[in-house]
């Protein structure tokens, strides 16, 4: 399936796998149930010499139920996947676990941006690392983000996580992740946002805490005489 | 216009005649062809437009499916694809496709065409308003292709044009292609909204004697339904096009959040008219595979008031599900669950319709010719289209396909069976009787089969590359070392192959059409042996379509009556 060729990077993603595959089995289930139908009733039907077709207007209960009971169970299968749906949407975006840290992601015309909250741990104090295109975060923990925009809607997009959330200039939006495992991945700019959209790429960089904690050493002097991102 | 009993000439010239509406006399080439009122040559204005407006749409895909395959690549009649050009060609493909083919051909074209002549009546309810919508429309074609000529060319923030990118020039960088592009989509609407109240009054108020609401053809239902929808939704949308034209020019700040406005107000207005949208183009889709259906499986249509009813279940929930296309766009969270369950619950009036098509088939004696293959491709094809729809209403596998080739690959599955298959079903079954003359099934076939077989291969491996993560409106995947390999280079090869098959398709397509103009046996009133009252005229029907006026005495789909003569009795065959 999709973990295959991209990795689950996430604790939900794992979760939005599992839906994606439960929506594959029911849907599937009716596409070939359908296609079947349609492709043997050609066949077997197709114009035959002296032929006659039936008379059949569609009332009688005798045909109608081969529709009906079709149409219920789609309806119940329509029912499981949206309690399955409602439960990974609220797990993702309508629930806020504490966070180990918390991160602020900048959408602009055309890269992205990031503000860490640096050693003290604690968003906008003198201490914060801005980085231009690289979002660091530890490995196993759970990291919030404020998201924002400079100028047009542009969207945070982490499709190792199965994550997705459009940034709207005038909000700041927030949300979560928790990561599963050490790696680099790319970020996306989901939402159109001019000429520059197509080479809008980021990449976030997830560590151990050793690893982490260099890092932050190593940017720290550089970030406390570090001048406000433009605009 | 209601029937009348006035008497009606000949063709035959004469020295005096009387002025009335159906006058053939004295027309000169520009009366008759360029400024009509007659809804037939109305009908083929609008298709023929809509025809060259797709071909312009076609080379826009072209250019950016060859940019795609092989990027930074000169390409023949194109040239370089930068970014900037590169999302003008994805803008215009989406604005022209949706609103300057399929809405033209199926609704105008085929509703002018079908709509009088298969209600019995000799032409529109409003004649020289349905020659208004026509010229308004051409305006606004032309506009659109202004566009592409003016400083800084055409408008490339996509067929949504959200704000602000859509709403400041300093954003988009097309100061003038953007109002342009607004101004276009607004005067289409005009166009729309004109013919709309054609296509309901007509079919409402001046049917045939004896053609209940119960008896009129599907086709005919489903285009006015579909104007109904159309003229319900477009209202809010027509009302955010102006906000956004003065935000552009005027220094308002409707869509401006560091002045007040809100940029998500524009998502709203634009996809409550953008979902109901979709089912104006599919509804007329499915009412052309429906008369196509019924005549050559020679069997009366399966359920057709539950048809009806189902139609009018689509359309009213159709109002109530439209952001499913923000789930993650900065609306409140706890709304998604709302529409997540009305999305999921359209999916059900849908599979209906198509079961009713299916079962249709059923005991009937099918006849494979060129119509059919279409029509029933159609039922194949959406199918996939559909199903693959639910994988975006479940808001919460939605996070992860939303803005990815998945979406692009479930709306081709249900836009090109609306626009490109049940087009070309109606074209080859109803162009006899538009013509006078039979096409060639050979050639149709070969038609049929390659669309077929290339329109699979552009978009079956459009699933896979955006499951594996390709996001939309993308120039170059080689800035994304993620989405940077063999593989997913092969399949968006694969996809851009398929789309040269399918252009190279369209030859089988001319060349038909020039055989048919030149060889063509001639049609006769019925080649297909239909029951609708189109067929009871000649081909094609004269000014006036029916001399004399005809009367209806059953429904519209009586095939293979038990007892009756033929295996077809026509809807104004008076009763033995």
């Amino acid at each position: 399936m999709i973990s295959h060729a991209v990795d689950q990077v996430s604790t939900f993603a794992k979760d939005i796998d599992v839906l994606i595959l439960l929506i594959c089995g029911l849907v599937g289930f009716w596409f070939f149930v359908a296609e079947g139908v349609l492709f043997f009733l050609v066949f077997k039907y197709r114009a035959k010499e002296g032929g006659k077709a039936a008379y059949i207007d569609g009332t009688d209960p005798k045909h109608t139920r081969f529709i009906s009971w079709p149409h219920r169970l789609i309806l119940l299968c329509d029912v499981v996947i949206v309690v399955a749906a409602v439960r990974v949407w609220v797990e993702v975006k309508q629930t806020m676990p504490t966070p180990d840290q918390t991160v602020r992601v900048v959408s602009q015309q055309w890269s992205w941006s990031f503000q860490h909250p640096g050693p003290d741990n604690k968003l906008d104090t003198a201490d914060d690392i801005k980085t231009l295109d690289e979002l660091h975060v530890v490995a196993g923990q759970t990291v919030q983000f404020e998201l924002v925009s400079q100028d047009v809607i542009h969207s945070f997009s982490v499709p190792v996580f199965r994550l997705k959330q459009d940034a709207i200039p005038g909000r700041v939006i927030k949300g979560w992740f928790k990561t599963t495992q050490t790696g680099s991945y790319d970020i996306q700019c989901a939402e159109i946002c001019g000429i520059g959209h197509g080479a809008m790429v980021g990449t976030i960089v997830i560590e151990q805490p050793e690893r982490y904690a260099e890092w932050v050493a190593g940017h720290a002097p550089v970030a406390a005489l570090a001048t406000p991102a433009p605009k | 216009m209601t029937t009348t009993t006035a008497p009606h000439h000949a063709d035959a010239p004469t020295a005096e005649h009387v002025h009335d509406a159906h006058d053939a006399h004295e027309q000169s080439f520009f009366t008759k062809y360029l400024w009509s009122t007659d809804h037939k040559v109305i009908g083929f204005q609008y298709m023929i437009t809509g025809l060259l407006m797709a071909i312009i749409g076609g080379y826009m895909a072209y250019g950016f499916r060859m940019q795609l395959a092989w990027p930074g690549e000169w390409i023949p009649g194109v040239g370089f694809l930068s970014s900037g050009r590169y999302n003008a060609f994805i803008t215009t493909h989406g604005t022209v496709m949706i609103f300057w083919f399929a809405m033209p051909v199926l609704i105008a074209a085929f509703g002018n065409w079908l709509i009088p002549l298969m209600t019995g009546c000799d032409d529109m309810a409003f004649p020289r308003i349905n020659r208004l919508s026509y010229q308004v429309f051409l305006i606004s074609a032309v506009v659109l292709i202004g566009s592409f000529f003016v400083d800084g060319g055409a408008f490339g923030g996509a067929w949504t044009a959200y704000p602000p990118l859509s709403s400041k020039a300093t954003m988009n960088l097309t100061p003038l292609g953007s109002t342009l592009w607004v101004v276009a989509v607004a005067l289409e609407f005009v166009a729309f909204l004109l013919g709309g109240i054609n296509f309901i009054t007509t079919a409402m108020n001046a049917r045939a004697p004896g053609m209940s609401m119960m008896n009129i053809p599907i086709v005919v239902w489903m285009i006015v339904v579909a104007s109904i929808l159309f003229m319900v939704s477009v209202g809010p949308l027509v009302a955010g096009a102006a906000m956004l034209v003065f935000d552009q020019q005027l220094g308002t700040h409707f869509f401006d959040p560091g002045q007040g406005g809100d940029p998500i107000l524009w998502q709203h207005l634009f996809w409550f008219f953008g979902h109901p949208e979709v089912y104006v183009v599919l509804l007329p889709a499915m009412g052309i595979c429906a008369e196509i259906i019924t005549c050559n499986a020679r069997k009366k249509f399966f359920g057709y008031k539950t048809l009806i009813y189902t139609v009018f279940a689509t359309g009213i929930i159709s109002f109530f599900v439209w952001a499913h296309h923000q789930f993650v766009a900065g609306i409140d969270p706890r709304m998604a669950n709302v529409f997540t369950i009305t999305t999921l619950i359209i999916s059900i009036p849908i599979a209906e319709m198509l079961f009713l098509f299916i079962a249709t088939l059923a005991g009937g004696q099918i006849r494979l010719n060129v119509p059919m293959l279409w029509a029933l491709s159609f039922v194949a094809e959406f199918l996939l289209g559909g199903v693959t729809g639910i994988f975006l209403g479940a808001s919460g596998s939605d996070i992860y396909f939303h803005d990815t080739y998945f979406v692009i690959a479930h709306f081709h599955y249900t836009f090109v069976p609306i626009a490109v298959i049940a087009c070309f079903a109606g074209f080859t079954h109803w162009i006899p009787k538009m013509t006078g003359r039979m096409m060639n099934e050979t050639i149709g076939k070969l038609h049929f089969w390659f669309t077929i077989i290339g329109f699979n291969l552009v978009f079956l491996p459009l699933f896979i590359t955006g499951a594996w993560g390709d996001h939309r409106r993308i120039y170059n995947y080689d800035h994304f070392p993620d989405l940077t390999n063999a593989a997913m280079q092969d399949l968006r090869i694969a996809s851009t192959v398929g789309l040269l098959i399918m252009i190279a398709a369209q030859g089988f397509f001319v060349w038909n059409l020039l055989w048919t103009w030149l060889k063509g046996p001639p049609a006769g009133d019925n080649p297909w042996q239909a029951t609708t009252l189109e067929w009871a005229t000649t081909s094609p029907p004269g000014h006036g379509n029916f001399h004399p006026m005809p009367t209806v005495y059953r429904g519209p789909y009586e095939y293979s009556v038990p007892g009756a003569a033929a295996d077809f009795t026509p809807q104004h065959l008076p009763p033995a």
